[in-house]
């Protein structure tokens, strides 16, 4: 039988007492959102703490997905289910959706939220992608109601390592919205159902009078974060799409990857793959704001 | 630390570890032992119950995240004597060889037809794609919801032909 070492469990009623909680108990606690990532984790001793603050209770605080023309506010305790099945979220940014089908399970979609993926700063976490892709930044709230915004490159200072500090707690992800015609997508290439990523690619394109004004691409599992691929903006803007475009693009992701061989497959593997789902998520996002 | 919940619509106040599971609440507590415990990692799917009305894999959530809430096991699903309908459909379609994975594909199925009266085949093997079943008897688990779906069907509209006659 698994289960997590002796710990104290808390149950947060607001995310000002949650702060206070952590204020007074420091880093001998963590918060606890879906736990499907955390749980596991402290069942098998990877991760130990002396008390868990369980912040389920804050769904109604920090569940939400809100639209306005300048950006998407989404609250940290949004689930996955939530995420999938928003149908604003989807004709806003399709990318959320594409992942969502293929994150986990739809039970285990029923518990985890937007906020514990990416604190869980998994390599190969998937939401993390998207919202690198996206350009999103990230809420922290800390003692006071004192709030900082950071962008998701400084989120995620490396594996299982995020900008959040001990008494902090991360409470919504923001995505800009430009003018122009966006499209986007995401595509995950999985050994099964309900997998981790042996590699997963994110595109974001923003296009006016036929050319990209801006476009994004995020991979995981190809690196220790999420990774952002700033040339390939750089080889995209200006241009009307094509395929030999979408090669470029594939060929820079391929070279500015980092993989490592493991049970998932070998590095070279993995860089084709880094390749060819650019490709494929980029003539999708094109496709999409066509359309 | 206490933990007070309602399980398949009785409340019950037991005294318990912060770290016990609620797999083991039900069954080593409770003494429910028709949820079954097993892969511990969130992938097999056969502890599923519901939470509040959703299905969730009990051996990842805490017994005190339940505490306040209402949970539903596989006991919760039969009337009595009386199977509830996704119950009869595995037993007439053959949807369980040993049995094991059961508790938790019915509690799954019966949440899928409670949104989706009438799901197709892709959206039956989507909904327990998070499940395993090891006597691979999928194409069963399959045919015994999609009897169910066509049994409820009928049931209702056997219900409103009366209504209206």
């Amino acid at each position: 039988m698994q289960v997590p070492a002796p710990f104290e469990y808390e149950r947060a009623t607001s995310v000002d007492q949650a702060i206070g909680l952590l204020e007074r108990l420091g880093g001998s606690a963590r918060l606890v959102a879906g736990g499907h990532s955390l749980l596991p984790m402290m069942k098998l001793r990877l991760a130990d703490f002396e008390y868990l603050i369980d912040i389920n209770d804050l769904h109604g605080e920090l569940g939400y997905i809100r639209l306005s023309d300048g950006e998407v506010r989404i609250g940290a305790m949004t689930r996955h289910r939530e995420l999938l099945e928003s149908d604003v979220l989807a004709e806003v940014f399709p990318i959320f959706r594409d992942a969502e089908k293929v994150i986990a399970d739809p039970i285990v979609r029923n518990r985890g939220t937007l906020g514990g993926s990416l604190c869980q700063a998994d390599p190969s976490e998937d939401l993390s992608a998207v919202c690198t892709t996206l350009d999103a930044s990230c809420v922290i709230r800390g003692p006071g109601g004192a709030e900082r915004v950071v962008t998701m490159e400084e989120f995620h200072v490396g594996p299982y390592e995020t900008a959040v500090g001990d008494s902090e707690i991360l409470t919504e992800i923001r995505i800009p919205r430009k003018l122009e015609r966006a499209g986007s997508a995401y595509a995950k290439v999985e050994r099964r159902a309900g997998d981790w990523a042996v590699v997963s690619a994110g595109a974001a394109v923003w296009l006016d009078r036929g050319r990209i004004v801006d476009a994004r691409v995020g991979l995981a599992a190809v690196g220790p974060n999420t990774t952002g691929i700033p040339e390939i903006s750089a080889a995209l803007r200006g241009h009307e799409p094509s395929e030999e475009l979408f090669q470029v693009a594939g060929a820079i992701a391929a070279r500015s990857c980092d993989p490592v061989t493991d049970t998932r497959g070998s590095a070279d593997y993995k860089r084709h793959l880094a390749d060819e789902l650019t490709r494929r998520t980029l003539r999708k996002a094109v496709e999409r704001a066509r359309s | 630390m206490q933990v007070t919940m309602t399980v398949n619509g009785t409340e019950y106040t037991r005294e318990i570890e912060g770290r016990m599971l609620l797999v083991h609440f039900l069954r080593d507590v409770l003494g429910l032992t028709g949820t079954h415990w097993g892969c511990d990692t969130s992938n097999c799917g056969v502890c599923v119950v519901w939470l509040d009305g959703e299905p969730v894999k009990s051996c990842t959530v805490l017994a005190a995240m339940a505490g306040g809430h209402e949970v539903r096991t596989v006991e919760g699903l039969a009337n009595g004597a009386e199977l509830d309908p996704i119950q009869e459909g595995f037993r007439q379609c053959h949807g369980l060889q040993c049995g094991f994975c059961t508790p938790g594909m019915l509690m799954t199925c019966r949440a899928l037809l409670d949104k989706n009266p009438d799901p197709t085949e892709g959206e039956i093997r989507e909904a327990i794609s998070g499940q395993i079943c090891r006597c691979t008897g999928y194409s069963s688990i399959v045919r015994s919801v999609r009897w169910t779906a066509v049994h409820e069907a009928e049931a209702r509209n056997a219900k409103e032909e009366v209504a209206q006659a």
